[in-house]
């Protein structure tokens, strides 16, 4: 574990893998809610999490890089249920280079216990992890103009869910009808790091369960 | 409707609305947006009498107008500017009565890009996650002013400012941003590095309430690959594939896959919200206090 100084109160700790990072978030949360650490945001990423708005970062990173984080992330809270139909315009493209038929693709991909790495990109869009390695898939070669909203996509090692209409470069294999993002809500983000997520194929409408 | 609302006369290219943002929520994606010359919009916040988390107009470069439909007290801030009610030209930098009906004209930054107006009782939009700020980035929060659009306001509380004109730093002739290095320094050549801090860069054109983009010399990276996507803080410079760095602000995205050579300082950054495209623009490699 690495402690990089970012700006005057904030601070990037480094980890080696998604689980490290995972597992670092939730203890770093604890940490928060028991009240031996403060910090205005703490942000999980792909091997990091970032801890901004602290007040003494040297003494912090000090800390940190001499505790102990378990290594795999605590099994946290209920299974978040995505309704999913597996018709996305990129599904023969991704059955392609997992080598599979297109039933196949969403026969594993709902069989897959997800994970909520880290958010970004849009308020509500989660990277979740779950998939083995040898289902990474590329970003498209040109990036759609508009992904409908609530499009389940598949980029490098993860799954996301377009909470609404934007540009985006992944591969869509699915749609579904669950609301990712409500700011009326609360919690106004369905998905949040850490959550467990599966998907759980529904009928088309007019057609039967398709994996 | 109420008579304590604003109707819009004249948009201007951009005026949002903006408050002290929504920080605490970047683990959701959620940028914490919030007026980018926060000072500016604190002090005319205090010269009508309103605490400093009520809600103020942000305008860019062209101001706008606005019709109280009940008498206010507004202050107009940030960048210098003419300002009329009715026609008839009126104090910038301190407390102006409006009556109802009466249109207030905040017209062109003279220097400078933002101004803000503060309206006695605050813009009352619904706030999206405990503030009403305009989110450039995600588009939450209400959408930029259009013509004809009605804002609410809230309820005047306390009194106006007893001031003729509050004194406010002009906009930069030259942008001295203070940087820290890291934390990712280290993925660009030792030259990159002393570039950024001693050669000269311009504000360029392309510049939002995201972030301020710079021309001048590109930086070369000394670790290609990808970085995986990590957290971002507030005046983080990171470095797009042209080289050319880029200084985030209030709507900056929460994680990102470039790296971030060094962050500027918090303080410097209201007058990086000022700075017009062309602005020469200065980093200063500091220590880290």
């Amino acid at each position: 574990m690495r402690a990089l100084p970012v700006g005057e109160d904030a601070l990037l700790v480094e980890v080696s893998s998604g689980d490290e990072a995972q597992a670092l978030h939730a203890e770093l949360l604890r940490r928060r809610s028991a009240g031996a650490l403060s910090a205005r945001e703490i942000v999980p990423a792909a091997r990091t999490v970032l801890l901004d708005g602290v007040d003494d970062p040297a003494r912090l990173a000090a800390e940190l890089t001499t505790s102990a984080v378990p290594p795999t992330p605590p099994r946290a809270g209920q299974v978040i249920e995505l309704p999913v139909r597996y018709d996305g315009p990129d599904l023969p493209d991704v059955a392609a280079h997992w080598g599979v038929t297109e039933a196949e693709v969403a026969r594993v991909h709902a069989a897959t216990e997800f994970r909520v790495a880290f958010c970004g990109f849009a308020p509500g869009f989660g990277y979740l992890t779950g998939l083995p390695p040898r289902y990474d898939v590329p970003r498209r070669a040109t990036p759609r103009t508009a992904v409908p909203p609530g499009s389940v996509a598949l980029a490098g090692p993860y799954t996301g869910v377009y909470p609404r209409s934007s540009p985006g470069g992944w591969q869509l294999v699915g749609t579904t009808d669950a609301v990712l993002w409500d700011h009326a809500r609360v919690p106004a983000a369905l998905l949040s790091p850490g959550a467990r997520v599966r998907f759980v194929p529904v009928a088309a409408a007019g057609g039967a369960v398709t994996a | 409707m109420t008579d304590r609302a604003l109707a819009v006369v004249r948009p201007g290219s951009l005026t949002t609305v903006q408050d002290l943002g929504r920080p605490g929520h970047a683990h959701l994606g959620v940028p914490r947006s919030g007026a980018l010359d926060a000072p500016a919009a604190a002090l005319v916040n205090r010269l009508v009498g309103n605490p400093r988390e009520a809600a103020v107009l942000e305008t860019t470069l062209d101001g706008c107008a606005v019709r109280p439909r009940s008498a206010v007290t507004v202050a107009v801030g940030g960048a210098p500017c003419r300002v009329t009610v009715d026609g008839h030209p009126v104090a910038w930098g301190a407390p102006v009565r409006v009556p109802a009906g009466a249109v207030l004209d905040v017209g062109a930054a003279v220097f400078g890009v933002r101004g803000y107006v503060a309206v006695s009782g605050g813009i009352a939009v619904e706030p999206v996650l405990g503030s009403r700020s305009t989110d450039l980035l995600s588009g939450l929060g209400p959408p930029p002013l259009t013509l004809d659009a009605v804002l609410p306001l809230g309820p005047a509380t306390g009194r106006h400012a007893r001031v003729d004109v509050a004194p406010q730093p002009g906009p930069p002739a030259e942008l001295l941003l203070r940087v820290t290095p890291g934390p990712r320094a280290d993925w660009f050549t030792a030259d990159a590095v002393r570039t950024l801090t001693t050669r000269a860069y311009r504000v360029s054109s392309a510049s939002n309430r995201i972030g301020l983009r710079t021309e001048g010399p590109a930086l070369e990276r000394a670790r290609l690959g990808e970085l995986p996507s990590e957290g971002l803080v507030l005046g983080a410079v990171q470095v797009p594939p042209d080289g050319r760095p880029v200084v985030f602000l209030a709507d900056h995205p929460t994680t990102g896959g470039y790296p971030v050579i060094a962050v500027v300082r918090t303080a410097d950054l209201p007058a990086a919200a000022q700075a017009r495209p062309g602005t020469p623009v200065r980093f200063l490699a500091v220590r880290r206090r």
